[in-house]
């Protein structure tokens, strides 16, 4: 599932394959927007069919706080 | 009270009645004498919208109007209305790169199709009466665009458009039909969770008169179009967004 989660983030946000990590504070990548926030709960619906609101969302900040929701949120 | 801007003889149906902007229509048009019939799909929130209603001839029907057979029954049931105001929406925010066609077709299905063909239906079954009024509630964001919103966006351009079609089908027998294009207004769309508190203070800041709207502001303006002060009026989209479009 990580494995996903990263190259869909480095996809999203136009990063080199390999260069996203776990402990990376997503919100802190170059490519960054608002246009990017949405994408990525758009995504993580889409891919992993787990729904986030905005109002969760916000309370999480590295990538892998994020996997955490999914995979908690898949189980 | 028998002035132009009185309602007290008219029958108007409400859609999407039972919460939000529609709740708030179907209190203040009746609060003005109408006789209102409400619709939504939640029933039990129709009848909780309806205990709320000062004492009338109101009624209420649980339909989804997404179902033909169920516009079909409405209407059969329905009295002839002097007016009508089409209020069924939602909102679901998605980048483009990720729109799914069952998304696409059911926001089109609530907000486009079911108001087309709910008034298909009245107009075969002479349901509107001569001079009756239509009143659409689209929204600022067919014209004002932020990303994330284009089904929401493009289905309420089309709404557009189809209100002045029809304004202009209708004119002849003096139906008039217009569109009220809120700004963001705070219900329950909002507190969903869907947009963090922050996210709203940050867009509140395009807000010239310093707040969003409430429902009561646009339910006013559907009264003045209810009313036969604005027999006059056909093909309209009115904005009503605390200035929100001037920046």
């Amino acid at each position: 599932m990580e494995k996903e989660l990263f190259e869909q983030l480095e996809d999203i946000l136009e990063l080199d394959p390999g260069t996203v990590a776990l402990t990376d504070a997503f919100r802190d990548y170059d490519n960054w927007d608002s246009m990017a926030n949405l994408s990525v709960i758009a995504m993580l619906d889409d891919s992993f069919g787990v729904h986030i609101a905005s109002q969760d969302f916000k309370n999480l900040v590295t990538v892998g706080d994020l996997a955490e929701e999914v995979k908690k949120r898949m189980a | 009270m028998n002035s132009l801007f009185s309602l007290h003889t008219k029958t108007i149906l409400v859609t999407g009645a039972s919460s939000g902007i529609g709740r708030s229509i179907s209190e203040m048009l009746a609060q003005q004498g109408a006789t209102v019939i409400m619709t939504a799909r939640n029933e039990a929130r129709l009848e909780a919208t309806m205990q709320s209603l000062p004492k009338g001839n109101h009624h209420y029907f649980s339909a989804d109007l997404t179902s033909d057979e169920a516009i079909k029954e409405l209407v059969t049931e329905l009295p002839a209305l002097d007016g009508i105001v089409l209020n069924a929406g939602m909102v679901k925010t998605v980048p483009v790169q990720y729109i799914k066609r069952d998304d696409l077709d059911y926001m089109f299905d609530l907000m486009l199709h079911s108001s087309i063909l709910l008034l298909q239906q009245l107009l075969k079954a002479k349901k509107l009466k001569p001079e009756a009024s239509v009143c659409f509630i689209s929204s600022v964001a067919s014209q004002k665009i932020t990303i994330g919103n284009a089904i929401y966006s493009a289905a309420k351009g089309a709404l557009n458009s189809f209100a002045k079609s029809l304004a202009l089908e209708l004119a002849p027998k003096k139906i008039r039909v217009n569109a009220i294009l809120p700004g963001m207004v705070q219900t329950g769309i909002l507190e969903s969770g869907a947009v963090s508190e922050e996210q709203l203070q940050a867009h509140l800041k395009n807000y010239p008169l310093g707040r969003f709207g409430q429902p009561e502001d646009i339910a006013g303006l559907t009264v003045y179009l209810m009313a036969d002060v604005s027999q006059w009026m056909t093909g309209s989209l009115l904005t009503i967004d605390g200035g929100y479009t001037l920046k």
